[in-house]
């Protein structure tokens, strides 16, 4: 999902002795459903990986916020952009929101950001496809979003305080976001052949990569299981992206939009089963060779750095104010 | 009561309108090129918040204007259906953002005119006219701060930072003038109570900048003799680029819901 590198850099082998009683009353808290909170003892590898999720999630968020940000200059309606501006808006919030939830395991924001702009932390691999037409801004609504719904709406019950509850206010805007995006994919699939053709251009080149935003199948992922028993994650990356089929299927049908998949078909049970997935793909576009992993990183780099003088400024004032009020 | 009695007066309050709605319109454009291109990102937040509010002012006053002209045009046959040439915004608006520091100077001269403006619009003998100020000045109450809090930040920042805020007063400077120079239709609707006098609102928003000049250490440039009339749709050379941009996809489906 939002935290696919988590595969790629495995969180830090906790302290060679961690007191076993803590561990084993960390583990009772979490079974009998309690939050962790920040000042609470955890073992350092669950610190980890939970600075890796969330920051991640919060470098999605704001690296997310440039591929539609494109669209705001053109949407096509004075009511689709102001839906525009205030999902991008959102977005942003999000990500302020979850870096102060990864501030309280001890890390600072602009290290975060740094990580980001170096590259070595990763984000949602979605982010790094193109929007090349205003369908893509009503695809990513629908489905990107339909699907971190899917993998968020769980985190609300994450053992973790902080992220369990930002993600309740999070989720809450996703719904939004989603719901947005399916009516702008509507009112397409009803409008002119032209828009009706955007509109399936648009899931011929998003479907996939959105089932992709689940991660590697459970057989070759390596992390579920203690994210599992930590309370971090509660299904598998399998369980969600079924039931973000099962979930959409109906939709596309009822937009008269085909999916692109020939082998798509319904079980005995009722559940949608797809074609192979591609995970060559996932792997070179999460290897940073993706359509677009130099121009969103480019683009962050360019509007931070062209932001460092405002930054300073901001700085030498509060200081100029502080000795001034001492004085 | 309502203030629009005549055919005349309507047609006059209709371009008033939309000269609010189209100032509001541009520079909501200006500042959503902004959202994820901050210097922080409670910046983009900031600017997408003042975006969102002028959209949501534009938006109210095209209704307006829609109604007074009674032609059944729509707030999106406005935005997206005319030219250049009948775009009646203020012409600060449309000049580029430049710099953080240029778009927080733009933004508060804008913001302090339009606050004291829309202050005394509540005072409107057009009730309609009244209650849409009313509503929107609460929004560019709280503009205000934000853009003058930025820019007390940064003209008593570091050297550099006086230095691009002060360059960019210099260059913005011009553009104030056209709102001060009362026209015609301006004075007609004033003398009616439907818009405060322009020397009312010059006077009030004198008033708001000197302090914040001070505070800034910044010095208010002089009058330059040139004037921009946007307003009466003479604009810069920027405005067809931003609606070219703005309007483009609409008019590529013509008729299409969206």
């Amino acid at each position: 999902m939002y935290t696919q590198g988590l595969l790629e850099a495995p969180p830090k082998a906790a302290s060679a002795v961690e007191d076993s009683e803590r561990m084993a009353h960390f583990q009772a808290r979490i079974d009998a459903e309690e939050k962790i909170e920040p000042k609470d003892w955890m073992p350092e590898a669950y610190r980890q990986t939970l600075i890796r999720q969330i920051s991640q999630h919060a470098h999605s968020e704001i690296v997310g916020m440039l591929p539609e940000g494109h669209w705001i200059s053109r949407a096509p309606s004075l009511l689709r952009k102001s839906i525009l501006i205030a999902k991008v808006q959102d977005e942003g919030g999000h990500g302020a929101y979850l870096y102060s939830a990864a501030e309280t395991l001890g890390i600072a924001r602009s290290e975060l950001i740094e990580q980001l702009l170096s590259g070595r932390a990763k984000y949602s691999s979605i982010f790094n496809y193109p929007t090349p037409t205003w369908a893509d801004v009503a695809a990513i609504g629908w489905l990107v979003d339909g699907a971190a719904i899917m993998n968020q709406v769980p985190l609300c019950r994450c053992s973790y305080g902080p992220y369990a509850r930002a993600m309740v206010r999070v989720c809450k805007e996703e719904s939004f976001h989603q719901r947005q995006g399916y009516h702008a994919m509507l009112s397409l699939a009803r409008g002119t052949p032209a828009q009706q053709r955007m509109a399936q251009d648009a899931l011929n080149r998003w479907w996939w990569p959105a089932l992709m935003m689940f991660g590697p199948p459970d057989t070759a992922s390596q992390h579920t299981a203690l994210s599992v028993r930590w309370k971090i994650k509660r299904f598998t990356n399998d369980e969600l992206r079924q039931k973000f089929v099962d979930f959409t299927v109906p939709q596309a049908q009822f937009l008269g939009l085909t999916v692109p998949d020939a082998q798509l078909h319904q079980d005995e049970d009722g559940h949608y089963q797809t074609g192979p997935l591609d995970w060559s793909e996932f792997n070179a576009v999460l290897k940073g060779n993706g359509p677009c992993n130099a121009e969103r990183i480019a683009e962050r780099r360019e509007a931070h750095a062209a932001g460092a003088w405002v930054r300073e400024a901001a700085i030498a004032h509060a200081a100029k104010r502080a000795a001034r009020a001492v004085a | 009561m309502n203030a629009v009695t005549t055919p005349a007066t309507a047609r006059e309050l209709t371009t008033y309108v939309l000269r609010l709605a189209d100032t509001s319109l541009v520079l909501a454009q200006r500042l959503s090129a902004w959202i994820g291109h901050g210097p922080a990102i409670e910046e983009d937040l900031g600017c997408a918040n003042i975006s969102l509010d002028l959209l949501g002012q534009a938006r109210l006053l095209y209704a307006y204007a829609g109604e007074l002209e009674g032609a059944g045009r729509t707030e999106d046959d406005f935005a997206y259906l005319r030219e250049e040439c009948d775009f009646l915004n203020a012409t600060m608006a449309e000049l580029p953002n430049g710099d953080f520091g240029q778009t927080i100077v733009r933004q508060c001269l804008l913001d302090l005119w339009r606050l004291e403006l829309f202050e005394q619009l509540t005072q409107s003998t057009d009730m309609r006219l009244a209650q849409i100020a009313a509503k929107a000045v609460k929004e560019i109450r709280y503009h205000g701060r934000y853009s003058s809090g930025w820019l007390v930040r940064l003209g008593d920042g570091t050297d550099e930072s006086h230095q691009r805020v002060a360059t960019a007063l210099v260059m913005l400077w011009p553009y104030v003038a056209e709102w001060f120079a009362e026209d015609a239709l301006e004075q007609a609707l004033a003398e009616r109570g439907v818009v405060p006098s322009v020397a009312a609102v010059q006077a009030g928003f004198e008033a708001r900048l000197a302090p914040i000049l001070r505070a800034a250490t910044l010095t208010r440039p002089s009058n330059v003799d040139y004037r921009w009339f946007g307003k009466r749709a003479q604009h810069s050379e920027h405005l067809s680029h931003l609606l070219a941009e703005l309007q483009s996809l609409h008019r590529a489906h013509p008729g299409a819901q969206w």
